[in-house]
């Protein structure tokens, strides 16, 4: 099934490739170090930042940004810098686990779909089947269906954790099932498919070595706004009472509740709105500079 | 391609007669309630009866039934009967009544057509015409300033939610600026306004402004990043370089040769956006008052409303087969190479 | 509310009618142009016996209207009628069955064509049709018959003695419908009816012009309307849609709308609204009570469905030491700051209004961590797994909090929960979308009468001012349980003898200090014996614009009852 034993130096090479040509893109690698930041800041800086995120010290609420509370606090006190990271954690982890699911479970559709016609017809149904749902009411079927079972095999964060990936992912992979399938009917068609066609290849190493590489483009402006979807999604849900505890923070939430006091106090819808904002941003880079890392095309300039 | 569309427009029925089914369980099985948001001073015999009048307690099937009957068969005929002044015998049969308003859902939907299509239309229309230059200049000029701007916007745009950018200028446009500025918006979206004149045009212009463009915010950002990544992947192909070395001018090999190749995507995209015209902004609509079908679908939703959710949902669902059947000939007329059968 | 008050409430509004014609704003019908009225929740439908939802029968209180309602304090007032019915002018029957209503003679429907009886004694039937699924039923509770006696007087007859005659006919909730128009629309038909529905034909100021459901009504004055000079406006725009925010910033910050409904936001927002300088906020209060149900029966995940929050007792609540010790450590006062402003009072009763049944026999406006903890300690529980919550004999003092979603009530969780994590008792939160919490869907785990959790926080009130029926929440057979559906408003499942024995005596007593002294009674008793912890006595907060005269909040009634009244101030 490999085809490594034709090639003289081992297939890691080509990844060296990749990631040189990933370097090379500045916005692509800056993109990166930011996300890493992010993300190495929501799992490590609750440790150093001691301050509680749910902990109300109600003489000090409404507070502006100051030493003791770098972006100030919330109307009951509760340190917003501390919120921030926390709810970076449970926004991050939701967002690209959700998008992954969502990605993984469009992508495959769309590519099944697009290349066999005998199964088009059944997938393109379901899809349309799922985009016409109403979300809803389907959220809060599945929740009253599943929460305590998941909750019991879980634990209760857990349990809520899984069911949150789950709906989000189970309700937005359709846009990419549809844009896949239709790159994939136009691919299918190219020249280059029906060369690799006529010396045999067969279908698996069709889709993996031919196919696939040529959707990515798409797949990955899925992917930079299916996180944005995704924190969003999460906190319409929590704000529903179909997710976290009301007072677990999230990004999404944080940036809800501090609409109402826009007026007082903007910093308070900055923070969050921001978060979100410049980590789909760093999605975004990475997702260019994978994409022209690994097209060879682009890769041999 | 003639054929292919006439089978999949009757393989249209049982498709959708299963969503259809579908869709009636969930919003049955789904625990909203229709008395769930009266006071609590109403106690539960009360609320009791007055499920039973609405018929909430029926076996299933025969709701499920009533429904179909109702919706294919009765209100057709209504609608043909007002149009053309026939009879067609349909006096003194029970139309297809919502529960929270008891009268009839093709009336409401109607009814919230006009502003609906207004001003989510609208926002469709002018988020494509901005998304496709930016998505053709920003792949065109890959990481020009022009394309990094557009990121930028595109992707803050995206990430933004509409209950935040539409207080947003609310704020700024509605409440910082006196009422009596010219560049003042109103921030409730009125209705029962109609366009007679210039002067009356000019406030459906002003109160359209705000809702509008934070829609168009988020439809541009979409499709933009589609258009460009779709573009990208086409102005490297070898043919791109045949046409340029055969001399054709710039302007058509890209406007021409390469968007042609590069819509696929974006037909996609646009095709599943469409029905959403129709389903409404929920959020968009909240914020500005629009009322328009998507407040009518989730104060349905939150009301328990069952033949309200379920009729607007199921015309969601014709849209949304029909529009991706329109997209499936589509790809076969951008790219003659697909076939279906 | 019985007589005396009664009698009060017929002689203020004697002398209240003359007081409205002489305050200057008299003038010719329709003169001040068109009001904007913004309610954040669209009305349905403008009969109020087919919905019951406050915003509907509120809208609709500008066009129907009853026989008497209740004043801004509670008193009730002659509306269509000549007079208030009491046994002292013979109204009322001695022996309580009956009461016999006079109809101001010379009103008429916005049609032109007369008020009669014959209208009343049909709005009686039409609700009272077991077919017709009327919400406002409980108005007509114990009638036996609705006579009309001549063209002005009809006579109400109960099968009993009833000490409080005044459910049909009184109040926003039980208008008069004509009979000409509602003919067809009795019992099974009265769905079907939406022209009826939308445009009903009334007494009051306004007429409807268009009515688009869950939308915006458009009114204009109602040239038959009885009072001369009356309305002022001429036309009104109900426009509803939207949020509590957006509605009051349209009034107070950008001037766009006249009077905005219900504005359920945290004091801070109200205050900066407020410095917008177009409006002004205000408050009534009435019986509302957000408070803390406290389970009596055990809501443990791992009993089975028939046996889940209906078997007692629960593993602690029933504990004096710990109910009492919960209620120590909340801060009512700082609750009252965060989260209601002017629209909140401290309270340690389930029935704060009217005053004459406020219990003054607790206090609460202490938090006092300190004895809450000696409370606990003293009564064994101690944390001696080092959990950081207290126990005893291996019984985790640990609740699950749940309550709806509304951003007061996630602050007032999490407020409290530290408070209770400071006194040793741990808390898991959880909030429920509204309509599903109170959804009362027998399949849903989530809805307020399941009662899956063991303590759960929600507002109650009760219309008008008796509170007989709501005292009734209180008995051991109104709880909820798989055998009724889970349909029962004794939601805590509070059960007491003593409690049930007092609440017969008070169906059978007539005289308002003596009903208020047992009401006031019913009340110690479940508050003590830990059927719940009372929070914040609720007021209702509006906004009207500095430029609307006239408004009256009226919290016993339709809030907006005297639109009649209602100018522009030049």
């Amino acid at each position: 099934m490999t085809d490594t034993t034709q090639l003289d130096a081992p297939p890691r090479s080509q990844w060296w490739d990749v990631w040189d040509q990933f370097k090379s893109h500045k916005g692509a690698l800056l993109g990166a170090i930011f996300f890493f930041m992010i993300i190495l800041g929501v799992l490590f800086g609750p440790w150093i930042w001691g301050i509680d995120p749910t902990f109300i010290d109600i003489r000090s609420r409404n507070q502006g940004p100051s030493l003791a509370h770098p972006m100030g606090t919330d109307q009951l006190g509760r340190d917003t810098f501390a919120r921030m990271m926390a709810g970076g954690r449970v926004s991050l982890a939701v967002g690209l686990t959700a998008m992954a699911l969502a990605l993984g479970l469009g992508t495959l559709v769309g590519v099944l779909a697009g290349y066999y016609k005998k199964i088009d017809g059944l997938l393109m149904r379901t899809t349309d089947l799922f985009l016409a749902l109403p979300l809803l009411p389907l959220l809060l079927v599945i929740i009253m269906l599943f929460r305590d079972k998941l909750n019991a095999a879980f634990g209760p964060e857990g349990g809520i954790f899984v069911l949150m990936v789950a709906a989000i992912g189970a309700t937005s992979w359709m846009q990419t099932a549809r844009i896949v399938r239709g790159d994939v009917l136009a691919i299918k068609e190219r020249e280059f498919v029906l060369a690799a066609r006529s010396i045999g290849t067969p279908n698996r190493r069709m889709i993996t070595r031919h196919i696939l590489p040529n959707v990515l483009s798409p797949i990955m402006v899925s992917a930079t706004l299916g996180i944005a979807n995704a924190i969003i999604t999460e906190s319409a849900l929590s704000f529903l009472g179909l997710g976290f505890p009301p007072d677990f923070p999230t990004w999404g939430r944080l940036l809800f509740d501090s609409v109402d006091y826009l007026q007082q106090y903007p910093e308070r819808v900055m923070w969050p709105g921001l978060a979100i904002s410049l980590t789909v941003l760093s999605v975004n880079y990475m997702g260019d500079g994978l994409r022209d890392a690994l097209d060879p095309k682009i890769r041999g300039r | 391609m003639f054929t292919f569309t006439i089978r999949r427009l009757i393989l249209t029925v049982p498709t959708l007669l299963f969503i259809s089914f579908v869709i009636f369980m969930i919003v049955k099985l789904s625990p909203s309630d229709p008395t769930g948001n009266l006071p609590l001073t109403i106690p539960s015999e009360v609320r009791e009866q007055i499920r039973e009048a609405l018929g909430v307690n029926k076996p299933l099937m025969v709701q499920y039934g009533l429904w179909l009957k109702q919706f294919f068969w009765l209100e057709p005929r209504i609608y043909l009967e007002q149009a053309f002044g026939w009879d067609m015998g349909t006096a003194g049969e029970t139309r297809l009544i919502s529960y929270q308003t008891r009268s009839p859902v093709m009336d409401l939907i109607m009814q919230r057509m006009p502003q609906t299509l207004m001003v989510v239309g609208t926002a469709y229309l002018v988020g494509i015409l901005i998304a496709l230059p930016i998505g053709i200049i920003s792949a065109y000029k890959q990481y020009s300033v022009f394309d990094q701007i557009g990121t930028l916007v595109s992707m803050i745009g995206f990430s933004v939610p509409p209950f935040f950018s539409g207080v947003l200028v609310i704020v700024l446009f509605s409440v910082m600026i006196p009422t009596d500025s010219l560049f003042w918006l109103p921030s409730i979206y009125d209705t029962t306004h109609e366009v007679v004149d210039w002067e009356s045009f000019k406030y459906q212009f002003r109160q359209m402004i705000m809702p509008v463009m934070v829609l168009a915010l988020q439809i541009t950002a979409q499709i933009s990043r589609f258009t460009r990544a779709s573009m990208l992947d086409n102005l490297n192909q070898d043919y791109v370089r045949t046409a340029r070395a055969k001399g054709l001018k710039e302007q058509s090999v890209v406007l021409v040769h390469v968007l042609r190749n590069s819509m696929i995507p974006v037909v996609t995209v646009i095709a599943l956006g469409i029905p959403s015209i129709f389903g409404g902004a929920i959020i968009t609509e909240q914020v500005f008052k629009v009322n328009g079908l998507g407040q009518l679908l989730i104060i349905a939703i939150q009301g328990g409303d069952v033949p309200t959710v379920q009729t607007l949902t199921f015309i969601f669902a014709i849209l949304i087969v029909l529009f991706n059947l329109i997209a499936d000939v589509l790809y076969g007329i951008l790219d003659p190479r697909i076939r279906y059968d | 509310m019985t007589l005396k008050t009664t009698l009060l409430g017929a002689a203020a509004s004697l002398a209240f009618a003359p007081m409205a014609m002489a305050d200057g704003h008299a003038g010719e019908r329709g003169r001040d142009g068109n009001v904007s009225i913004i309610y954040w929740q669209a009305p349905s439908i403008l009969n109020p016996f087919l919905s019951g939802g406050t915003k509907d029968i509120e809208a609709a209180s500008m066009i129907i209207e009853p026989l008497a309602r209740y004043n801004e304090t509670g008193a009730l007032v002659p509306w269509l009628a000549t007079e208030i019915p009491t046994t002292a002018n013979g109204g009322v029957s001695e022996d309580l069955t009956s009461i016999t209503w006079k109809i101001t003679p010379g009103i008429t429907w916005s049609d032109g064509t007369a008020f009669t009886s014959a209208d009343v004694k049909f709005t009686a039937d039409y609700c009272m049709n077991p077919d017709g699924g009327c919400a406002q039923v409980t108005k007509f509770e114990g009638v036996t018959s609705v006579e009309a006696i001549d063209d002005l007087t009809v006579k109400v007859t109960f099968d009993k003695p009833t000490p409080f005659p005044y459910g049909p006919f009184v109040g926003g909730e039980s208008p008069i419908i004509q009979a000409a128009q509602f003919a067809n629309c009795t019992g099974a038909a009265a769905s079907s009816c939406s022209t009826e529905n939308f445009n009903p034909i009334g007494t009051g100021p306004f007429k409807v012009v268009e009515f688009k459901p869950n939308d915006v009504i458009t009114m204009e004055a109602n040239d038959n309307y009885r009072e001369e000079g009356k309305p002022a406006f001429a036309s009104v725009t109900f426009k509803g849609g939207g949020d509590a925010t957006a509605a009051g910033r349209a009034v107070m910050e950008t001037g766009e709308f006249d009077y905005a409904w219900n504005l359920q936001l945290s004091p801070d927002v109200i205050a900066n609204m407020e410095k917008g300088g177009k409006g002004t906020p205000v408050a009534g209060f009435g019986p509302l009570v957000e408070r803390i149900m406290l389970n009596q029966t055990n809501p443990s995940a791992d009993l089975s469905d028939e046996d889940r929050s209906v078997i007692r007792p629960h593993p602690f609540l029933g504990d004096p030491a710990v109910y009492q010790a919960m209620s120590m450590a909340i801060d009512r006062p700082l609750l009252v700051e965060v989260g209601y402003g002017k629209a909140g009072k401290v309270t340690c009763n389930w029935v704060p209004a009217p005053d004459a049944f406020n219990s003054t026999s607790m206090t609460c406006d202490q938090q006092d961590i300190e004895g809450a903890k000696k409370m606990l300690e003293d009564a064994g529980w101690t944390d001696s797994n080092g959990n950081g919550t207290r126990d005893k004999d291996g019984v985790e003092l640990s609740v699950l909090y749940q309550t709806s979603t509304n951003a007061v009530r996630q602050d007032f969780q999490a407020l409290i929960k530290q408070w209770w994590s400071e006194i040793g008792i741990g808390a898991e939160l959880r909030n429920i979308d509204a309509s599903v919490f109170f959804g009362g869907d027998a399949a849903s785990p989530d809805t307020f009468q399941k009662f899956y959790a063991d303590v759960e926080m929600y507002a109650n009130t009760f219309n008008g001012t008796d509170p007989q029926s709501y005292l009734a929440n209180g008995l051991c057979d109104k709880a909820p349980s798989p055998s009724t559906q889970w349909q029962g408003e004794n939601i805590s499942r509070f059960c007491n003898e003593e409690y049930d024995a007092l609440h017969a005596q008070l169906a059978e007593t007539a005289g308002i200090e003596a009903r208020a002294e047992i009401g006031k009674k019913l009340n110690d008793i479940i508050v003590q014996n830990g059927g719940m912890i009372p929070l914040v006595h609720r007021g209702r907060l509006s906004a009207h614009a500095n430029s609307l005269g006239g408004v009256i909040l009226n919290v016993w009634d339709s809030e907006i009852w005297n639109t009649a009244d209602w100018y522009r101030v030049k």
